[in-house]
């Protein structure tokens, strides 16, 4: 069979991230509460 | 108008101010370029997952802590944090390489498994059992030294020491000792190897 010596194409256009990493940065967003008390960030991540 | 159809500057501030699908849609129309990016920098695409999500975790909290200020464009600036990602990843990789396997790479080239199969140890067992019964076979003189140095790691001083000879002495005798193995191996076409 004839060896094809182009470059493999690395990113195709329809190229997107794996379903639980969306899902999980949606359910971080959801959980992630930011309160800034005198200059100082507190993240709180609720269950 | 429906929230899909809102300009990025409007769902940053519906995203800031409380709307939680603001960040979905901002996440599904820019995903591809985002990821797409990042992959043409790390083609590996767990890696490229895990600094697509470190990049939208920044994202995230920089909103949430309000310290976005919407001067440029939210797409320019998402691709910002994820070059510097992909630059912070490249760092700590050369600090410790990592190696993948590939199709043309295997992981076993660099890294072995020295344990002995079952096969080997049961050849290694009987290799070992052979030399034992051909020891047993030299002069006392000879196999005492031979013993000493080999099975019991003295030292020839030691050696010479604990059996009353002088060094050259031993050192000769543990000479005559592996001639005689030689020979006896060589004449009983005895193999000796794993």
């Amino acid at each position: 069979m004839a060896k094809i010596y182009s470059k493999k194409q690395l990113v195709s256009s329809s190229m997107k991230p794996a379903a639980e990493t969306i899902s999980f940065l949606i359910s971080y967003s959801k959980a992630l509460s930011i309160i800034k008390i005198n200059n100082v960030n507190f993240e709180i991540i609720s269950n | 108008m429906a929230i899909t159809n809102l300009p990025d500057a409007l769902l940053v501030k519906e995203y800031v101010a409380g709307n939680e699908e603001a960040l979905s849609a901002l996440i599904k129309r820019h995903q591809s370029k985002i990821y797409g990016f990042i992959y043409s920098k790390i083609p590996d695409k767990d890696i490229t997952n895990d600094v697509f999500q470190d990049t939208f975790i920044k994202v995230i909290k920089t909103l949430k802590s309000n310290s976005y200020n919407e001067e440029g464009k939210f797409l320019p600036w998402v691709m910002r944090i994820s070059h510097n990602l992909v630059v912070d990843h490249y760092r700590k990789t050369k600090k410790m390489p990592l190696y993948r396997e590939t199709e043309e790479f295997s992981i076993f080239s660099i890294m072995s498994d020295d344990s002995l199969t079952i096969e080997n140890k049961i050849i290694a067992d009987q290799v070992e059992m052979d030399l034992k019964r051909l020891i047993e076979e030299l002069p006392a003189d000879q196999k005492e030294v031979l013993v000493m140095r080999m099975y019991q790691d003295m030292s020839f001083k030691e050696i010479s020491e604990s059996t009353g000879v002088s060094i050259n002495t031993a050192l000769g005798r543990m000479r005559y000792a592996l001639m005689n193995l030689r020979k006896v191996i060589d004449k009983h076409q005895i193999v000796l190897t794993n």
